[in-house]
């Protein structure tokens, strides 16, 4: 081969910040020749796609409101991949903080609207770490793979959330369609700017990055599970309880995910319909991974993911793409990012044709 | 031991060999000169380049520089196979062998184009008869004990009928009787021709079988030499560069008992592990006990259950300090006064990927760092530093991360780290294998050190001769139990070399037998 | 009467149970070598609609095979790349590679979601189909049917009878003692991937070709997972692949044949529908309770990168 891999003798701390912002402009580079290759004119679509949503302060509000959600399951979620608990199923538990939040809402609807809000959250944080629990205890009672047991979790909470809205909780005056009812004033998050739909859950979701940061970098419960995360027989050496790490790792990302689902359904929606699976469970995963498992990276990597969803939106209302596009370039920057990887660790060097040096 | 053939082309020749990776010189203009049927030593402690050199050989690493000439050809072994179809074959040191599978299959793997599976089958009962070698074709290879596993190795490279067999290390696993076997299959193939390079470190063993010697220190030759000529002190001094000192042993009067095991038994959780039988065990502080066994006999089942990363059914089992411990984890154990040195360094003993100052905070019970849930870093770095000053630890700093030290300075700073927490009891295993001869004399004397100050220790080492230095009284491992005790002043290294394969009179040790 | 309902229960078991049987036996072949590609529902997707599309316009769903295999191996290598050349977690790797291909087939398939297939015909093996009960129901099937079959008895000689599957097994249980002997791991590894990927791809196409001439986002709806959890369930041997696909797929089609029976079932629909699921994650809890089983099988080295130092 002429080009090898060299084990670097220490790891490139320059590497480790600089990887995420070169996967954003390859992303970005091939999305400029996917235009192309579609047809479009690269630089009007590249417009369209990344610049549109931030024109106006409605689109930065819509960004920061679409971004919320997903910094708030990242968050979760990197306690427990820091810990190499790999909880894939946020989407089923956040579902499950949706449902939780609306059982609240419309069955407590008389209360004032701070502590509805505050029942709500609790409730949701609550539905999501029930769910998140199911896997904890299957991993540490029984050793069952999380990756499976939480992803086939999800779509479980997929068809609960469909009996709820097609049953118990089905709007009676909603025509027959598959949703509750619309939740009263005192049950939706209040709004920061008046004319703007993002809301108190950007504030909830600043509060919560702080509190991580606090734990994994200052806290020995977060040290205790970075060690299971590096290497279990060392946690194993220090007395540190794997199962500790666990169920801790997956209770952390179903709170967060369950937050998130509440905050989805008190906000602009304002009820749970059968549509409240949304991705944002799995778009969370492609975050946390691109903001590197840390505070500050989930809250710029949520903005861009979120504008990635936005761009999305726009292709298809202007450029007559389907939305999903949106999601081709979030897999494409987590492949990116997972890809140049490797140039922590290693560096490239070229060794041409000969092998022997005098 | 007139065996030579009187050919005066060398069968392997190696002419100015080179390796360099990156910015380490593995092996520097090294030369070499085996004749057929000669049994050649290459001497050298660990790290000085050996398995370096065997790789160039065997075709697994390209040298850098330098000539190889096979029967007096120049060559260029680029890969395994190239090797094998020249005539070479290799016994390594970590076996290369595949646990779920037979032993044919893994001979099969190990050929180039073998014949069908009851063909070789034949084939492998037929050697292993020839050189009293004897194995089932049809075992799955997890069941073998490690000698066996030997043996399939062996076999392996005799059905390709080599010129030249190249044994790394090969003694380390084997209990004394099996290694005087395997020397008599190494003579009868030097009388038939074949020629051995012989990889190892312990000179009783060169000076008994290997012709001539090639001593190699930091990756360059310093000498070659005719074992039979030599003593093991001079041969010790070509291969460290100077003499050992001898160490600063004075006696002692142990106190009271502070590690206690009172039959003990418990079984693996690793389906291809020991059960431990009836163990009995007692440390007094101020002494050093050694268990003396070669690994797999139950060494890993037994330091699980001491420092507490397996629980044990009964808690009254194992007691430190008087306190009984069996159901406690390695935290609690800690802070009763007990320290560990495990085995494995990376990945156990300390997190590759951390910085020392993090691997500091593992194990540290005092002084206490956490307030109110959060860690107080600048205590837990100065801590980590004056461990760094304390036992010599070339590194570059609390920050440095632990997969970048050498082998011997991370195991000074484990060393260092379990010893500056005061202990009452301290437990190692393996505490200087792998690790270069400062930094082993280092801890050996450091040991003795403490054990003068009262501290109850506990070693487990497969090098007999270390625990022949420093311990007060030995006990042997073999097969999940233990021998009875003896003071080291009355036993010698013969009597703990027969013991090791479990022929000990049995005494009248209490015989709780609680079932496995 | 009975004898129709038996047969009809047999038949729409077997074609529910044969896309997992051709994923997972290519899921399989991958984990012998050592290497966990979760990417399985994205590279079902991207098969199903290439071999969905290419069906489409060309009329051939011979083409749609072949195209769906195509697309499964380069999101494999994709997967291969990443993962094994630049060392990259396979966990993460295999998880972006599921959401990419979900996300990109949706891309790619969006113009097609309100067109249909031909049905293709299947094929009648004459004389055994005449066998009662259980001939119509074997052998009156696709074709692909019988490739599953196949396939089963391909993957079972090659894994155990022959040398390059034996240095496959080997590959998985320790790369580093391979590579001493001199075998090329790397090779090996990035060969049994993409056997994966056109596997799975292979999957996907009969889920958009044969099972439902239809294409519509999110029809994969899990199966790609549920063909990972199936390799797990069957301790890596492939005999209880086959069994255990048929099983999930008398599941799957129990809950159908439940909801449209008209029998008075007191468990609202979505229950049953999510039956497969509930039944994985039973199915994964009573597999995982035995270690010694699974030190036995399981290639040891699933999961983790490997370097071959020069």
């Amino acid at each position: 081969m002429l080009l090898k891999f060299e084990k670097r003798p220490v790891a490139s701390e320059l590497m480790r910040y600089i990887s995420p912002v070169l996967s954003i402009a390859m992303t970005l580079a091939c999305g400029f020749i996917l235009f192309g290759l579609l047809g479009k004119d690269p630089i009007k679509a590249f417009e369209i796609f990344f610049i549109n949503p931030l024109k106006t302060s409605y689109g930065i509000s819509e960004l920061f409101l679409k971004a919320t959600p997903l910094i708030l399951i990242a968050t979760g979620l990197s306690i427990g991949f820091r810990a190499n608990v790999w909880n894939i199923g946020a989407e089923g538990q956040f579902i499950l903080g949706a449902i939780a939040a609306t059982g609240v809402a419309i069955h407590f609807d008389y209360h004032p609207k701070l502590l509805l809000l505050t029942e709500m959250a609790i409730a949701g944080m609550l539905g999501g770490m029930l769910w998140a629990g199911i896997t904890a205890f299957l991993r540490t009672r029984f050793n069952t793979n999380e990756i499976l047991v939480s992803l086939m979790l999800v779509y479980v909470a997929q068809y609960l959330a469909e009996w709820f809205v097609h049953g118990p909780w089905k709007d009676p005056d909603g025509f027959g369609f598959p949703q509750t009812v619309l939740f009263t004033e005192n049950a939706l998050l209040p709004t920061l700017f008046d004319g703007l739909r993002v809301n108190l859950s950007l504030l909830v979701a600043l509060f919560f990055l702080v509190i991580a940061y606090i734990f994994i970098f200052k806290s020995f419960s977060g040290f205790k599970m970075l060690v299971s995360g590096y290497a279990k027989a060392a946690s194993r050496y220090a007395g540190f309880s794997i199962n500790s790490s666990v169920w801790l790792g997956l209770l952390a990302g179903g709170a967060m995910a369950g937050i998130a689902g509440m905050t989805d359904v008190s906000g602009p929606g304002g009820q749970l319909t059968a549509h409240i699976s949304n991705g944002y469970g799995f778009a969370a995963i492609i975050v946390a991974y691109v903001g590197r498992l840390h505070p500050v990276g989930i809250f710029f990597s949520g903005l861009l993911m979120a504008l990635l969803y936005l761009g999305g939106e726009q292709a298809q209302h202007y450029l007559n793409l389907p939305a999903s596009i949106g999601r081709v370039f979030q897999g494409m920057l987590l492949f990116f990012l997972l890809g140049l990887d490797i140039l922590v660790q290693y560096r490239i060097r070229y060794t041409g044709f000969t092998r022997k040096e005098a | 031991m007139n065996t030579m053939a009187s050919s005066p082309t060398p069968l392997l020749e190696l002419k100015g060999m080179r390796k360099v990776y990156q910015t380490v010189v593995a092996n520097d203009h090294i030369d070499l000169c085996v004749l057929p049927g000669e049994i050649h030593a290459v001497l050298g402690e660990n790290g000085a380049g050996k398995s370096t050199l065997m790789k160039m050989i065997y075709g697994v690493t390209q040298p850098t520089a330098g000539k190889l000439f096979w029967q007096g050809q120049d060559t260029n072994i680029s890969n395994p196979s190239q090797a094998r179809k020249l005539g070479i074959g290799m016994v390594f040191q970590h076996f290369s062998l595949f646990e779920t599978l037979s032993v044919v299959e893994n001979v099969a793997l190990g050929l180039d184009n073998p014949p069908k599976l009851k063909q070789l089958a034949q084939d492998i009962t037929e050697i292993s008869n020839r050189y009293e070698l004897p194995i089932d074709p049809f075992r799955s290879v997890h069941t073998l004990s490690v000698g066996e596993m030997q043996r399939v190795e062996i076999i392996r490279c005799l059905l390709q009928e080599p010129k030249l067999l190249i044994m790394d290390e090969p003694t380390s696993v084997l209990a004394p009787s099996a290694v005087r076997k395997l020397f008599e299959t190494l003579r009868q193939l030097a009388a038939e021709g074949c020629s051995i390079l012989y990889i190892s470190h312990k000179l009783d063993e060169i000076q008994a079988l290997c012709h001539t010697a090639t001593v190699i220190r930091s990756g360059k030759v310093v000498a070659t030499c005719t074992p039979a000529n030599e003593t093991p002190q001079s041969m010790a001094r070509m291969m460290i560069g100077k003499d050992l000192t001898a160490y600063k042993h004075q006696a002692s009067i142990p106190g009271e008992t502070l590690l206690k095991i009172s039959g003990m038994s418990c079984a693996s959780n690793d389906p291809f592990g020991i059960h431990l039988n009836n163990i009995h065990l007692a440390v007094r502080a101020g002494e050093i006990l050694g268990v003396a066994g070669i690994s797999g006999n139950g060494q890993k089942e037994l330091l699980y259950a001491i420092s507490g990363e397996e629980l044990v059914s009964q808690s009254d089992a194992i007691q430190i300090c008087g306190v009984n411990v069996g159901k406690m984890n390695a935290r609690g154990r800690r802070q009763l006064g007990l320290s560990f040195v495990p085995e494995e360094r990376l990945g156990r003993g300390a997190v590759p990927e951390m910085s020392l100052q993090d691997n500091a905070l593992l194990t540290m019970i005092k002084p206490v760092v956490v307030e109110h849930g959060l860690v107080q870093s600048d205590k837990v770095r100065a801590y980590a530093s004056a461990c760094i000053e304390k036992f010599d630890v070339k590194c570059n700093g609390p920050q440095s991360e632990a997969q970048s030290l050498s082998g011997g300075n991370l195991q000074k700073f484990i060393v260092g780290r379990e010893i500056m927490q005061d202990p009452k009891v301290i437990v190692l295993a393996q505490p200087t294998w792998g690790v270069d001869i400062g930094a082993a004399l280092f801890i050996r004397q450091t040991l003795l050190e403490l054990r003068n100050k009262g501290v109850a220790i506990l070693v487990i080492s497969e090098e007999i001769d270390e625990l022949f230095e420093i311990s007060d009284r030995i006990v042997v491992m073999a097969d999940g139990k233990l021998s009875p005790t003896k003071l080291t002043q009355d036993t010698n290294v013969e009597e703990i070399g027969v013991w090791m394969s479990g022929l000990w009179p049995e005494t009248d040790q209490p015989t709780a037998l609680a079932a496995v | 009467m009975e004898q129709n309902i038996v047969t009809s229960i047999l038949f729409a078991t077997i074609i529910a149970g044969t896309p997992l049987i051709i994923v997972a036996l290519g899921q399989l072949i991958a984990e012998k070598a050592g290497v966990l590609n979760l990417g399985a529902e994205g590279m079902m997707a991207m098969g199903a609609i290439a071999g969905f599309a290419v069906t489409f316009h060309t009329g051939n769903p011979w083409l749609g095979c072949f195209a769906a295999m195509f697309a499964g191996a380069l999101m494999s290598l994709i997967f291969a790349f990443l993962s094994i050349t630049l060392l990259a977690n396979q966990v993460a790797t295999g998880l972006a590679l599921a959401i990419f291909g979900v996300g990109l087939s949706a891309f790619i398939g969006k113009p097609y979601e309100s067109e249909t297939l031909a049905a293709v015909p299947p094929l009648r093996l004459p004389y055994i189909s005449d066998i009662p009960i259980i001939g119509e129901a074997l052998y009156n099937q696709q074709f692909i049917v019988y490739v599953s079959w196949a396939l089963f008895w391909g993957v079972l000689w090659f894994l155990y009878k022959s040398r390059q599957g034996l240095v496959l097994r080997s590959i998985g249980e320790s790369p580093a003692v391979a590579h001493a002997i001199g075998y090329p791991v790397l090779r090996y590894r990035y060969l049994a991937v993409l056997f994966g990927g056109a596997m799975a791809g292979l999957g996907g196409a009969f889920m958009s070709m044969f099972h439902t001439p239809l294409w519509s986002e999110g029809m994969i709806a899990g199966k790609g997972w549920i063909a990972i959890a199936l390799v797990v369930f069957a301790t890596w041997r492939p005999f209880r692949v086959m069994v255990g696909a048929y099983l999930f797929g008398g599941v799957m089609i129990a809950q159908l044949f439940l909801q449209g029976s008209g029998l008075k079932i007191d468990l609202p629909s979505q229950v049953l529908s999510a039956l497969p699921y509930l039944a994985t994650i039973v199915v994964l809890v009573i597999i995982s309770r035995n270690p010694l089983s699974i030190r036995l099988h399981s290639p040891a080295s699933l999961g983790k990168p490997y370097r071959p130092d020069a």
